[in-house]
């Protein structure tokens, strides 16, 4: 299975918009779109996910991974759009402390 | 292989001329097991077609030059068959040898798992650890401390498979390693992150639960490196409870603070521990939900630990149509009555 990644300049932000499932077998695609936007100074990330209904384990290292090299690159990540089981995981795993994730970004 | 190659071409002379003679099932049926021998023998599909022309020219001395010419044709064209059969030979062989390392590396591993479940006279305890693959990333560990204190690790590497197994690794001689501060689940924790923190990539991490349960006071202490919550089974008021310990998970940041938590335990009540192969179970009607696993546990429940861990294993596997997705493993302490 495939992830459907595009992403778009929005008010100086870059917006990876991502639909599908994020598992062992796709997050290597999410890895080579989301990584390489980290990795440029000031850049700031936005990453959509109101198209993902499930984020495994692989696919949470992977925002782990983003989150690591935007800390060390001074770009920054900010998460939207997580459904709530996307959303409990990112809270039992304690990111959601760690990360910038958008609350009620359905609601509007 | 030459002798092969001439030990065939008088069988397939033979169960050919038998089929042309009376062109029946048996001959084949020959043919089936001609074609078995072939493979055995590594004979190349373009080999075959050699084999066939010369016993043609056997029995029709007069064979037209064209069709001869023809078959020439054919093993040409067969020749990219034969290439890609010894390849396919090749990579079969690979695998194979790959696969006995894998079964090496997965006896090793099983010496990272306790071999024996403690006993205790306090406490009933039920495990079970099964991995979706060969190699598991659950790992689980009891330390019994010189106060009698019962120590229990559960750990969920990310991934599966032989990079999780390796990383596991680290996470049973960061254990072995730590100095005597079993009873303290949270220093026990922040130690443990430092050394993952050190040593895994950056996508990398570990969730983690490790408890103590001492058995003079029936208090278990517990500390959480973002992992699946556990629950707690409140036998007086026959009631489920969640165990959540927040924290974040292991190898991301160094400096991570873990806070201890602690339950009093009555007798009767019992502590599940799990992983999130557990709560991942997937159906074809979507993810099993907690109170689906919670209704399981309290099915059995009049069973021992054990029994209990057994059974909702097995009912969640059937669930699944005994494929698991993920690692799954789920402890229980239950105080004795």
């Amino acid at each position: 299975m495939n992830l459907d990644i595009r992403t778009e300049e929005l008010d100086g932000e870059t917006v990876l918009f991502v639909g599908g499932e994020i598992d062992a077998y796709t997050a290597s695609q999410l890895r080579e779109s989301l990584l390489p936007l980290t990795e440029k100074e000031g850049a700031v990330i936005v990453v959509d996910l109101t198209d993902v209904n499930y984020i495994d384990s692989t696919g949470l290292g992977i925002f782990i991974g983003a989150l690591k090299s935007a800390n060390s690159n001074g770009s920054s990540l900010r998460l939207t759009g997580l459904n709530d089981r996307v959303k409990r995981l990112f809270s039992i795993t304690g990111l959601d402390e760690v990360m910038d994730i958008e609350e009620e970004e359905e609601a509007q | 292989m030459a002798d092969a190659y001439r030990l065939m071409q008088e069988q397939y002379v033979k169960i050919l001329e038998t089929y042309l003679q009376e062109k029946n099932e048996t001959g084949l049926y020959q043919a089936q097991q001609f074609s078995k021998k072939v493979l055995e023998n590594q004979i190349s599909p373009e080999e075959v077609v050699s084999l066939h022309i010369e016993a043609l020219e056997q029995f029709y001395p007069n064979l037209p030059q064209g069709a001869r010419d023809s078959f020439d044709f054919l093993i040409e064209i067969m020749m990219g068959y034969g290439m890609a059969y010894r390849e396919h030979q090749i990579l079969r062989d690979k695998q194979k040898e790959l696969e006995s390392e894998i079964n090496v590396a997965a006896n090793m591993q099983q010496t990272f798992l306790p071999d024996e479940i403690p006993e205790m006279d306090e406490l009933d305890i039920g495990v079970i650890s099964v991995p979706a693959s060969k190699m598991s990333g659950d790992y689980y560990h009891f330390i019994k401390d010189d106060n009698d204190s019962l120590g229990v690790a559960i750990a969920d590497i990310i991934g599966k498979g032989v990079p999780a197994a390796l990383c596991m690794s680290m996470i049973k001689y960061g254990m072995d390693s730590l100095p005597e501060q079993r009873l303290q689940p949270g220093a026990l924790l922040e130690n443990l992150n430092r050394v993952v923190e050190q040593n895994v990539a950056s996508n990398m991490f570990i969730t983690m639960m490790y408890g103590s349960y001492d058995p003079r006071v029936h208090h278990f202490y517990y500390s959480g490196a973002g992992h699946e919550p556990g629950l707690f089974y409140n036998y007086a008021e026959d009631r489920f409870e969640d165990l959540y310990a927040k924290g974040l998970v292991l190898g991301l940041d160094r400096d991570t603070k873990f806070r201890e938590y602690h339950k009093k335990v009555e007798a009767g009540d019992f502590i599940v521990l799990l992983s999130d192969g557990v709560t991942e179970c997937r159906t074809d009607e979507g993810f099993i939900e907690r109170e689906e696993l919670t209704r399981m546990i309290r099915e059995y429940s009049h069973l021992s630990a054990q029994e209990i861990v057994n059974n909702v294993f097995y009912q969640l596997e059937r669930l699944q149509g005994f494929r698991l997705r993920d690692d799954f493993s789920l402890i229980i302490l239950r105080r004795k009555v």
